[in-house]
């Protein structure tokens, strides 16, 4: 019965044109997720690749990254918000990219923390330099670990993004949050699967990115430890 | 702000209310961390034994850690007939992510055990119930804990996200300081929160060393478990 609504409602193509409508709803929705976790990148992967290739720091970096876990973003955007200006896209492009942070850092840094020590030692024995060794071979080399954790951040800002639309915003957050409000259950639910399905979607996609990225001798290695520090 | 801060905080009102909402957080993001660690002992343990309940069990889990948190909330409620703004719903939810993050390192932790442990066990006698509850489980433990230490991380800051479905422990600090444009109660539930996630993260780290009393403070960990 409140499957068929569901169903009713997915399938009405009212629902998905126009202004508001879900197409739009889910561009909104992809844009905050890339410019948060570029953003993200940006500044997690030099520090993971960083830290892992000079061996120095990697405690506290994990540490770091451990508790920025732990930052609940629904009160991180709401407290940026307030500060910064409600209805500005700044405070909730940044409280997702503080999410997306932490994989992608215990990502970056144990995929090359994860390259063999002899491995390393080789490439500085045929001559290579240090920034030689970083990009020739611990970087190629930390791909499937770097990939995951980016896989991981991807995953987790879809999830979350629908926070957006409690500070004003759009994305897939608005028809959720406005059907719970007036009590429109197959809206709510409709919105809720087009998230579930947009975040296993994007996963698909980004496994055959990495598929392709990652050098053939590695694929046996690459298992996703979004979830591991 | 920090004049604000010990305004909100010196109101009893607001302490009680504070700490009610405290206690909520805890239930919500305790309870489903045991149950989902119970339900992914058994699983695990038959997916480490059978190979196509392996692969149907990491891929389901792999899917269904996909599923957004509140979109799992919110679809809940038509699939098991709770009320949509129920406790239970956060309740189940969570408990299912806990499950789906711990199968994974429970196959992995037993697949590390060393053959020649296993073999001992069972050639003095030790049947296969026995022998996973007084052998391979304790042995398991170190791994174990790791995820257990993400799963609860992972629980602790997710339950916030219920206060949109109204059910969010802390997280209706959030909420109620958004709405009124006041900073106080979401500083403070930003602070309890990350508190919480490192009080539960210390007692877990005492309670695998007191589990694991053969690893010594910094004798070689892997020893015994083989590499994890």
């Amino acid at each position: 019965m409140i499957f068929s609504e569901l169903a009713d409602w997915l399938t009405d193509p009212a629902n998905w044109t126009g202004d508001g409508g879900l197409l739009q709803r889910v561009a909104e929705h992809l844009r905050y997720t890339v410019i948060a976790v570029l953003g993200a990148a940006v500044v997690a992967v030099p520090l993971g690749l960083a830290v892992g290739h000079s061996g120095r720091g990697g405690t506290v970096v994990v540490g770091l990254a451990n508790a920025m876990r732990a930052l609940p973003t629904l009160g991180v955007i709401t407290l940026l918000s307030l500060q910064l200006g409600i209805l500005r896209v700044g405070p909730v492009l940044l409280g997702l990219g503080i999410l997306a942070v932490p994989p992608i850092l215990a990502g970056s840094y144990a995929g090359v923390q994860s390259v063999d020590r002899a491995v390393v030692d080789a490439a500085a024995g045929v001559g290579m330099t240090s920034w030689q060794r970083l990009w020739r071979v611990e970087v190629p080399i930390a791909m499937p670990l770097l990939l995951g954790g980016l896989r991981g951040a991807v995953l987790q800002v879809v999830a979350t993004g629908t926070v957006a639309a409690y500070v004003g915003l759009g994305g897939l957050g608005r028809p959720l949050l406005d059907g719970l409000r007036v009590t429109d259950y197959p809206r709510v639910a409709g919105a809720a699967v087009v998230v579930a399905v947009l975040a296993v979607l994007l996963d698909l996609v980004l496994a055959a990115v990495q598929r392709q990225i990652v050098p053939r001798g590695l694929r046996l290695a690459s298992r996703t430890v979004s979830g591991v520090a | 702000m920090i004049h604000d801060l010990v305004k909100y905080l010196s109101n009893p009102r607001n302490q009680d209310a504070v700490v009610h909402l405290l206690l909520v957080h805890i239930r919500l993001a305790l309870v489903p961390l045991l149950i989902g660690l119970l339900a992914a002992l058994p699983i695990g343990w038959a997916a480490q034994r059978y190979r196509r309940v392996r692969a149907l069990v990491l891929g389901a889990s792999n899917v269904l850690y996909t599923v957004p948190s509140l979109a799992l909330f919110v679809i809940l409620p038509s699939i098991i007939g709770t009320r949509i703004l129920d406790e239970l719903n956060v309740v189940v939810a969570l408990a299912l992510y806990t499950a789906a993050l711990l199968v994974r390192p429970v196959v992995d932790a037993l697949d590390a055990l060393p053959a020649h442990v296993l073999a001992a066990a069972t050639a003095v006698g030790y049947r296969p119930v026995r022998r996973f509850l007084t052998v391979e489980l304790p042995l398991a433990v170190p791994v174990l804990a790791a995820g257990v230490r993400v799963a609860s991380v992972s629980n602790i800051s997710l339950v916030s996200v219920g206060a949109l479905i109204g059910v969010g422990g802390l997280g209706q600090l959030f909420t109620e300081g958004f709405q009124n444009a006041y900073n106080p109660p979401i500083v403070v539930g930003i602070a309890l929160t990350l508190a919480l996630a490192l009080v539960v993260d210390l007692l877990l780290v005492a309670g695998r060393s007191l589990l694991t009393p053969w690893q010594g403070q910094r004798a070689g960990r892997r020893r015994l478990v083989g590499a994890a």
